[in-house]
């Protein structure tokens, strides 16, 4: 072995994305050459950008000390979000690419097939483990712990070693756009196909090893949240008072503790036939790849839920909160929510259903997936019902809300119709399964985040995004998914399969320029939500709700000032009843001066999350090189930083109780100063945050 | 505030420990939930050995590889490993010197060398047979399973030298307490998954 070789490892210039447009500059080669060149550019210039901003305005330091090394749940909730609108926005622009692909896809098209295969690999891995994930990771570490009525979460150092993992594994897909290439194996990598007999390059070491730290991450994140929502709930706070959220939060993190390790064992089994030439899934010397199958939908299907359930709860929050009624039926949603928490374990043999088991057990799995709906049904009628004499607000939040709820049923319906084995058979793996997953996911999993996202921003930031623009953005959301999608059920049906670069049937073809023009307007949703954010930033002061309340919220979130200081209550509060803020408003009970403060002890800030997280991301990028040296030091990097960290004694600040007594009293005489809006002026800059509440509930 | 009664499974330090006490039962708690989501890893990997059991592709199966006679005596220095770790707990609850404490540790983490040493000889013997992973289903099935036991084992190893420097450097503090605790939940985990092991691997192979 060479010196060059043990430094390089198998990184060559050929792994430039140009490098084959320039030594073969054939006209295919040299427009995927273009695209890929482009695409890589993008991320080194978003990257030297941001770098040089930072620098420009002196920003280290404060990046460093305010966020990165924070432990503080709500900053990491916020990072979480960020990272997945980034990656939101690589995935989207994929995502345009492959339908501009095939709406001209008719005997060829423009890209390469590798290019599309690249395309959709990245599409899926990204929305599923560095969007969707991020997003509802995000959105919980924001707005549990408050619900709940706690300080953070049980273990806070933790919480920012899994968003270091997960922006680990978020890096690696980044850097596999300018360094080699990622994987074509789909995002569910099936070998023997990701088996180095077949994919001998470097594409399926970047996609195992961005989901083996994302599925570590995520796995410690569902410890944290479970362990949270167990033993930090405030005073009162019973199971059957939390708020919904909190409970699709404790759900999905159940889901997570146990559905992420097969994912962790499914990629670290495929890594050792890859590299140490085990047999695991290989097609000889007695390996079975029907392991793989099973040990990746044993997680990935209670992943669907994990992805579903906390979208629910914040449905279930914005139809009440919009409707300014209690919840209807919250027990039925509850009992539905564990209902689907369960048998999302019992259905995993339904992705599979054309690989070879006996028609008994296909059946079985058929009928427990259609029972699934079931409880998804109960939870629709219960919004319903919650709608139903409500004094209905059409906010951005509900907008989305009413849009999943008439979305989500067709694709739940298409979803019983994929259960039903002997129609499985006839379209598994066409377009048609690609529209019901994306008619789940879409209207499901990224409406209730986008309301989310619209829903608590107020209560992160003090201030309301603009909502014109908000609107515009959920139209495009709502029109574009319709257009880009339900023309794929038709050529699904009519026979085109998935994952296909091209096709030689004029038939598909008015479909596909329909789809097109869908996702033409998802990129301008996307857009419009930049828009808005920049908008909402520049105008913060005509949309500053600093007193805390913007929406009339019920729970205990909105009982704090936005942004809510870091300890987040200075006298953790005491709950009675569900819907604790609004019976402390109904009551007289909120904005009280609690009779006395004490000292708060909150966790210090801590490098280990972002240090274990640069160490993941390079062994990880060490691993899929072949830069053993760089592998080694980073390991041994990592469990130094463990071990050292173990060693820490000053750990925890204290927090003086006359400084939470004046940042209280500071808060109250904002809110005594602020005047209190009717439901009618929600959107007006009248509202900074204060709700007139004019008949108390228990009276109506 | 009233008094808060702390449950958590396991052994409780009680009166005579307040610090530790107070912050013990949220961090055990959280970690019993990592050892059920660890169990869920060993349960996948003994899932797979038993369904490759019989893919030796032509080559050698249990019965040409193991020797019980060496897999007794790890089984007996691994279970004699978890009598001593309990020995130590106890004196960390009742103990008011810190010596029969290290004593204890310091026989427990000898125990986890001999077995980890005698670990990696039958690994080589079974190497120099010419049955490395790389030659079935079934020992690829095995060298995922055996020596992850092993190396969690071994994690455990670094962990007691962590936590003895640590006492070495701060005393029996309270920190040292809880990760004593939780190292010794661990420390029994990997017991109960070696008791399946021995039985599912070697005895389940070797009859």
């Amino acid at each position: 072995m060479s010196l060059a070789h043990f430094i390089f490892g198998r990184l060559t210039p050929d792994d430039l994305p140009f490098w084959q447009m320039l030594q073969h500059p054939t006209g295919a080669n040299i427009v995927n050459g273009i695209i890929a060149t482009t695409a890589g550019a993008i991320v080194v210039l978003g990257a030297a950008v941001t770098v040089g901003l930072i620098t420009r305005y002196g920003k280290w330091r404060l990046l460093w000390s305010q966020w990165l090394t924070s432990v503080d749940h709500k900053r990491i909730g916020i990072m979480y979000i960020v990272l997945s609108f980034v990656m939101l926005t690589r995935a989207v622009i994929e995502a345009v690419l492959m339908r501009t692909q095939q709406a001209f896809g008719l005997d060829g098209g423009f890209l390469s097939p590798n290019h599309f295969a690249q395309l959709f690999s990245t599409h899926g891995t990204i929305m599923i483990f560095f969007m969707a994930m991020p997003f509802l990771t995000g959105v919980i570490n924001y707005a549990m712990p408050l619900q709940i009525g706690a300080r953070d979460v049980s273990f806070p150092v933790m919480n920012s070693i899994s968003l270091g993992l997960t922006a680990a594994g978020a890096a690696l897909v980044m850097v596999s756009l300018d360094i080699g290439q990622f994987s074509t194996g789909g995002w569910s990598g099936y070998p023997p196909y990701t088996e180095a007999a077949f994919n001998p390059g470097v594409g399926p070491d970047y996609w195992i090893w961005a989901l083996t730290l994302s599925s570590l991450g995520s796995m410690m994140t569902g410890i944290n949240f479970a362990v949270t929502i167990y033993k930090r709930r405030t005073c009162g706070m019973g199971f059957f008072r939390m708020p919904l959220f909190t409970w699709t939060a404790l759900c999905t993190s159940i889901l997570m503790i146990f559905a992420m390790p097969p994912l962790t064992v499914a990629t670290l089994l495929l890594a050792l036939d890859r590299y140490l030439g085990f047999h695991f899934f290989t097609n000889g010397l007695g390996g079975n790849m029907m392991n793989f199958a099973n040990l990746f939908w044993l997680f990935g299907h209670p992943e669907v839920y994990i992805l579903i359930l906390p979208a629910f709860g914040v449905y279930s929050e914005v139809f009440s909160t919009f409707s300014g009624k209690v919840l209807y039926g919250y027990r039925s949603l509850v009992w539905a929510t564990m209902a689907i928490a369960v048998l999302s374990f019992t259905v995993w043999v339904h992705h599979f259903f054309t690989m070879g088991q006996s028609a008994d057990i296909n059946a079985v799995f058929g009928v427990a997936t259609m029972l699934i709906g079931i409880p998804t049904g109960v939870k629709v009628y219960d919004w319903l019902f919650t709608m139903y004499r409500g004094r209905v607000r059409l906010t951005v939040p509900m907008i989305y809300a009413i849009a999943f709820m008439m979305l989500f049923v067709i694709g739940g319906l298409s979803g019983i119709v994929l259960a039903n084995p002997s129609v499985d058979y006839q379209v598994h793996n066409t377009l048609f399964l690609v529209a019901h997953f994306h008619n789940m996911l879409i209207p499901g999993l990224l409406f209730g985040m986008l309301a989310a996202y619209h829903f608590w921003f107020p209560k992160a930031f003090g201030f309301r995004l603009d909502e014109r623009w908000g609107m515009i953005a959920a139209a495009c959301w709502i029109i574009g998914f319709v257009l880009a999608f339900f023309p794929l059920y038709a050529v699904g049906l009519l026979g085109f399969p998935r994952r296909t670069v091209a096709y030689f049937n004029p038939a598909y073809v008015p479909y596909m320029r329909v789809a097109l023009v869908g996702a033409v307007f998802i990129a301008a949703a996307l857009g419009s939500l930049f828009v808005q954010l920049w908008i909402s930033v520049r105008n913060r002061q005509a949309y500053g709700a600093p007193a805390g309340d913007p929406w009339d919220g019920r729970s205990l979130e909105w009982a704090t000032p936005s942004p809510p200081p870091e300890y987040n209550f200075p006298v953790l509060p005491e709950v009675t009843a569900r819907d604790a803020f609004t019976r402390a408003k109904d009551s007289g009970a909120a904005y009280q001066i609690p009779a006395q403060f004490a000292d708060i002890t909150i966790p210090k800030n801590s490098a280990l999350g972002p240090v274990l997280g640069a160490a993941g991301a390079l062994i990880g990028f060490g691993l899929v090189w072949y830069l053993w040296w760089l592998t080694v030091a980073a390991t041994a990097a990592a469990v130094a930083a463990i071990i050292v960290r173990g060693f820490a004694r000053d750990t925890e600040k204290v927090i003086p109780a006359s400084d939470v007594e004046r940042e209280h009293m500071r808060w109250l005489d904002l809110v005594a100063s602020t005047r209190a809006v009717s439901r009618l002026r929600e959107l007006d800059a009248a509202n900074t945050g204060l709700a007139a509440h004019a008949i108390p509930e228990t009276a109506q | 505030m009233t008094e808060k009664v702390i449950y958590h499974p396991g052994l409780r330090l009680g009166a005579a420990h307040p610090d530790a006490h107070e912050g013990a039962e949220e961090l055990l708690f959280g970690f019993w939930v990592f050892l059920m989501s660890d169990a869920i890893v060993f349960g996948l990997l003994f899932a797979t050995y038993a369904s490759m059991l019989h893919s030796t592709a032509g080559g050698p199966g249990p019965k040409q590889l193991f020797d019980i006679r060496s897999i007794f005596v790890e089984t007996l220095a691994l279970l004699l490993s978890s009598f001593t770790y309990g020995m130590a707990s106890l004196s960390l609850k009742y103990g008011r010197r810190s010596g029969p404490l290290v004593a204890w540790l310091c026989v427990t983490l000898a125990l986890g060398l001999v077995f980890l040493g005698l670990e990696v000889h039958d690994f080589l013997s079974i190497f120099h047979q010419g049955a490395g992973p790389t030659h079935s289903g079934f020992l690829s099935a095995f060298f995922g399973l055996v020596p992850l036991h092993g190396l969690h084992v071994f994690t455990g190893c670094v962990w007691m030298i962590a936590l003895m420097a640590q006492m070495a450097v701060y005393g029996v503090d309270r920190r040292v307490k809880l990760g004593l605790l939780r190292l010794g939940l661990f420390w029994h985990f990997l017991d109960i998954v070696w008791v399946a092991i021995f039985s599912v691997v070697y005895l389940g192979g070797l009859t």
